[in-house]
């Protein structure tokens, strides 16, 4: 047994040293793609190291948002960085100013540091309370009932921060991601064969949040994994949909999160209070429609412009 | 420890192997597309083998189920990419490796 923990705390003080390594690699690397390589990497082994701390929740969502969908982000963002002019590259290299990023990062870390510093050293923490609270939350999985029950106002501002930076995104005005003109056999038959596999798997982590590890963020991040595959693949959503289903559609998971905040505000007389007896529903109605906005919003980020702005671009170049 | 626990050590103690192996080659090869070669390797059969020795251990059908399931999707996944950067990396005219 003792040979096993210490197999156990020597691949945990690897884990510790390739994570900060990989961590500095990617901040200093002077080549862009391969500093998203190693954040990708970084990610992964992220999401590693919360599966030895026992969260599998953070390390579903390290993995799926953290490595997977951030990595496409960054790809894409490099894409645009290198389709732009020379002076427009040299306005977007100037305007970072260096230091003051980093200036920000050492504060942040200092004030980190020092909170965790100040932390009691046997704190009880709220595990004993979710546990005793668990029978009234509508669903076994503390860590849902927590996120979309206890404080679901925390998700339903995330869900919030989520929306305001695709419109952040979208009020830059420029144009979605270029269709490839051909995606190749390879790519398309990939697409095909998983894009319906990673829907289905969306749905099973979806439900699988009620009682084990799963839940809205993760079930979003794997839809979304389906369509950016579907995009890169050359798949556009058709035009007739782009402008109110899309909106709606971005909108709904807020949305009804609203809606039940204001209906259990007026019914109950507290926020996101849901009746026990109905909250298991509830929930899994909020996550079911949350999956979709999330799933969406990501997606969505990853095209870049607004996908009108696509069409408007052709029938500019036509009118030309 | 009963027969089935060895063959399932010797299973994953064999996959490991072929990580490593795969780890080496990724780190000494001399370019792009030998190096995709080592690292499919370690992939398809490291993992199948890993896969086979956990399924020995199986709590369940399902677990099974799911365990191969990972393993078709990293096949799968892993055949497609590759293919992607090595046709990538030709298409930006890097010459493949001849001694």
């Amino acid at each position: 047994m003792a040979t096993l923990t210490l197999l156990q705390s020597a691949f945990d003080i690897l884990l510790g040293a390739a994570l900060l390594w990989l961590a500095w690699r990617a901040l200093n690397c002077p080549d862009l793609f391969k500093a998203i390589v190693l954040f990708v990497a970084f990610g992964l082994l992220m999401a590693l190291a919360w599966v030895r701390l026992e969260a599998p929740d953070v390390a579903l969502a390290e993995a799926a948002i953290g490595a997977g969908l951030t990595g496409a982000l960054l790809m894409a963002a490099l894409a645009r960085l290198r389709a732009m002019t020379p002076d427009e590259e040299d306005s977007a290299k100037r305007l970072p100013l260096r230091w003051l990023p980093l200036a920000a990062l050492l504060l942040v870390a200092t004030g980190l540091s020092y909170v965790v510093l100040t932390l009691p050293p046997e704190a009880a923490g709220l595990g004993a309370e979710v546990a005793t609270h668990l029978n009234s939350s509508g669903v076994d999985n503390p860590v849902t009932a927590v996120l979309l029950n206890f404080r679901g106002y925390d998700t339903l501002l995330e869900m919030v921060v989520l929306l305001l930076a695709l419109l952040g995104v979208w009020s830059l005005g420029g144009p979605p991601l270029r269709r490839k003109a051909a995606p190749g056999p390879v790519l398309d038959t990939l697409a095909r064969l998983l894009a319906p596999l990673l829907i289905l798997v969306a749905a099973y982590l979806l439900w699988v949040g009620g009682h084990a590890p799963g839940g809205a963020f993760q079930a979003g991040s794997v839809l979304a994994a389906a369509a950016v595959l579907l995009l890169l693949a050359g798949w556009r959503l058709p035009v007739a949909l782009t402008a109110l289903p899309l909106r709606l559609t971005l909108v709904a998971g807020p949305g009804i999160f609203v809606a039940l905040a204001v209906g259990t505000l007026l019914l109950e007389g507290q926020l996101l209070q849901y009746p026990p007896a109905q909250a298991g529903v509830l929930i899994l109605l909020l996550e079911a429609v949350a999956t979709l906005s999330i799933g969406v919003t990501l997606a969505a980020l990853f095209l870049g412009g607004h996908p009108q702005n696509d069409n408007n671009d052709q029938n500019n170049k036509e009118q030309r | 420890m009963t027969p089935t626990d060895y063959l399932a050590a010797t299973l994953l103690v064999a996959g490991a192997l072929f990580f490593l192996a795969g780890t080496v080659g990724l780190l000494r090869f001399p370019d792009v597309y030998t190096r995709l070669h080592a690292l499919t390797k370690a992939d398809n059969v490291g993992l199948g083998l890993m896969v086979t020795g956990l399924a020995l251990q199986a709590e369940s059908w399902a677990v099974v189920g799911k365990l191969l399931l990972i393993w078709w999707l990293v096949l799968l996944a892993g055949a497609s990419v590759s293919y992607l950067i090595a046709s990538g990396a030709l298409r930006r005219g890097i010459r493949p490796w001849r001694r």
